[in-house]
């Protein structure tokens, strides 16, 4: 490779273009710092075929294929990942575990590493689309440091098919500032009441039939995870009649609430910390009727055609430095003790992070029952149909 | 060689292809559409119409593309027919070649990335705060209708600026003069001479046009939210987040079904338009 000592490095170069495209810094700074003939160097030099043939003894092989949630991964990471062993990490960015469930179901995805919402796991077992982990090559996990409450969920029948990753909670981001001086909302019914009023055509919920159905129920104070018919009907009156005032029903919901055209969302911690970061006037708000409590995972899928590099891109993400480093461009809270130590301590009073004990008791991890339901999965359909 | 024999082994590999890749998919998700979802959703086979009978629960996905994509297409036939008519009839002919290939440079960039731009030019940031900024308002265009067919006419405007050059640059030019030394105005044999014979371009490219108009789902998804459905977001969600496979294959065969009728209906008619030159192409 060139010396690039008067250009910028690639690491930094890739940090720059996550805030530009985070909106953090204007074009003229990202050109700036960066140069066109800086950006070329860096995107030839991640094709393939121009890589140097040195990393080949490595032998896990040039590539590993990962399916994961959007603004999750530090690509500095998988920078360094690929110059450590040759393997470049090529992302698929997904919106639900439904499509997960679903490419996966369809066979033929490519994939060697994937990541699990708790929910889902007893069913990719039950359907045979999962590998069990020989924990022998994964030695940076240590169950003992990882909150039992958070990592269990990777354990079915006594085998571990998926390591803990993160964990977080589901609420809504709003931007403070479209308030007109009303006060800040504080549960689901006022998240519904201001998308059918005050906030009409600004409000977005995920495509995602878990926490969209999920926080719906929360607006009659029914559970999270219903699937009794009347409830669901319930919840289907109140999503059809909020959908002519939603501005959009999308997971990737970040760059609608960074251009101001969104003022309010369903949102994921790491999300709500990655746009607070940005702009304080969008705050996280955990209704007080409850919602979600999830932890992800990672495991490999049955058929990976590269598991030697999947082990070895799970071991990496579990070293505690790089954990601690994904935490700190994600911003979503970790199960593992080892990292925690690692991490800054005011990321540790952090309530969007770590929210206080009393918003957190009354959430609700995510029930299998609610992948497989054919009722909610009709539900979601028919809404985002009408 | 017999000569049945060589047509025999020359329509081998179209055939063996089409087998391949069209009749016996469509087999499949022909008989897909009797089955039942799976517990945990995919196919279940069995032998039962619930799938047909529920299909009114996706009548808005078809409304929204029967309306549309024929919109969609008569936009951009009224947006192509007089770009088209000026490339083929008034152009310099030494500018011709640069501004067809004006007309297709866009295609060399994927509809992925133009669509991303017009989530930026149709968002909050773009056209609306340029509109408010001369005091003309603050519409609200992205995610509605109205972003879905702008997205529409900029995708598919080639596809229906080059059938009708075609036709208009094959038109014999002596008509006109010899219509002119007869005394039609222009108004007159422009309805009378171009507009009939550039009928065969204008029918194919909208056949072009409406077809994947019809399979459409990108552009719905992108600039309408989620909330502008198209038939062909019902199947995308049917297949990759419902997981119900059957009930997606019964959507699949209606809208060919619906398709099919559609384009005889229109073959028919722009047959009889058209007269006796009924080199109506395409099919």
């Amino acid at each position: 490779m060139t010396d690039r000592n008067d250009q910028i490095s690639r690491d930094t170069f890739i940090a720059e273009l996550m805030r530009y495209r985070k909106g953090s810094v204007s074009r003229r700074h990202f050109l700036g710092v960066t140069g066109l003939g800086a950006a070329t160097a860096v995107l030839g030099s991640a094709m393939p075929g121009l890589r140097g043939a040195a990393w080949a003894q490595e032998g896990i092989g040039d590539r590993v294929v990962l399916a994961s949630w959007p603004n999750y991964h530090d690509p500095a990471n998988f920078e360094a990942f690929a110059a450590a062993t040759g393997a470049a990490v090529d992302m698929n960015v997904f919106g639900s575990n439904e499509e997960m469930l679903a490419k996966l179901q369809a066979g033929g995805s490519g994939w060697d590493v994937f990541v699990p919402t708790n929910y889902t796991i007893s069913t990719y077992v039950a359907e045979g689309l999962i590998q069990p982990l020989d924990l022998s090559r994964i030695p940076n996990y240590d169950l003992a440091s990882f909150d039992a409450r958070f990592a269990e969920p990777g354990t079915v029948d006594g085998q571990v098919y998926a390591v803990s990753r993160n964990w977080g909670t589901t609420g809504f981001a709003v931007n403070t500032a479209m308030l007109n001086g009303a006060p800040k909302p504080v549960s689901w019914k006022e998240f519904w009441d201001m998308t059918m009023d005050a906030f009409s055509g600004r409000s977005m919920v995920h495509d995602y039939q878990l926490t969209t159905i999920g926080n719906a129920l929360k607006y009659f104070g029914y559970s999270f995870n219903s699937v009794d018919p009347k409830e669901l009907a319930d919840a289907e009156k109140l999503l059809m009649d909020a959908k002519p005032h939603l501005f959009a029903i999308n997971s990737d919901y970040q760059p609608s609430m960074r251009s101001g055209d969104a003022w309010m969302s369903v949102c994921w911690t790491g999300d709500a910390k990655q746009l607070h970061n940005d702009m304080p006037e969008i705050e996280y708000v955990l209704g007080k009727e409850g919602g979600e409590l999830w932890s992800d995972f990672l495991a490999i899928a049955k058929d990976a055609p590269h598991p030697d590099a999947a082990y070895a891109l799970i071991n990496y993400l579990l070293d505690p430095a790089v954990n601690a480093k994904e935490v700190l461009f994600h911003g979503y809270p970790v199960a593992d003790k080892r990292v925690l130590a690692l991490l800054p301590p005011e990321m540790l009073q952090d309530p969007i992070m770590f929210p206080a004990a009393e918003l957190l008791s009354p959430l609700e991890f995510g029930a299998a029952v609610t992948l497989t339901d054919p009722n909610r999965a009709e539900l979601m359909a028919r809404f985002k149909a009408a | 060689m017999r000569q049945g024999t060589r047509n025999a082994l020359l329509l081998l590999p179209a055939g063996a292809w089409l087998l391949a890749m069209l009749v016996l998919p469509l087999v499949v998700v022909l008989v897909f559409s009797f089955g039942s979802r799976g517990a945990a959703g995919g196919y279940v086979p069995g032998f039962g119409l619930e799938n047909y009978l529920n299909l009114g629960s996706r009548w808005q996905a078809f409304q929204n593309t029967m309306t549309l994509a024929p919109l969609g297409t008569l936009i951009c036939l009224i947006v192509a027919y007089p770009l088209a008519y000026y490339l083929a009839m008034r152009a310099p002919r030494r500018w011709k070649t640069l501004l067809l290939v004006l007309v297709i440079v866009p295609f060399w960039t994927s509809i992925l990335i133009r669509s991303y731009a017009w989530i930026y030019l149709l968002g909050g940031q773009g056209i609306p705060s340029w509109l408010h900024a001369v005091g003309l308002g603050n519409p609200r265009l992205i995610n509605t209708p109205f972003a879905v067919v702008i997205g529409i006419v900029y995708g598919y405007l080639p596809l229906m600026v080059f059938p009708v050059y075609v036709s208009l640059e094959r038109l014999d030019k002596r008509l006109l003069e010899a219509a002119s030394d007869l005394g039609a105005p222009p108004w007159r044999s422009f309805l009378q001479i171009t507009l009939p014979m550039s009928m065969p371009g204008v029918a194919t490219g909208s056949m072009l046009v409406f077809i994947l108009l019809m399979g459409e789902f990108l552009i719905p998804a992108l600039l309408g939210g989620g909330k502008v459905f198209f038939v062909g977001n019902a199947l995308v969600d049917l297949f990759l987040q419902s997981r119900n496979w059957p009930f997606g294959a019964a959507v699949a065969v209606s809208l060919v079904a619906v398709m099919l009728a559609i384009v005889a209906a229109y073959m028919r008619f722009t047959r009889r338009f058209a007269g006796s030159r009924d080199d109506v192409s395409l099919i």
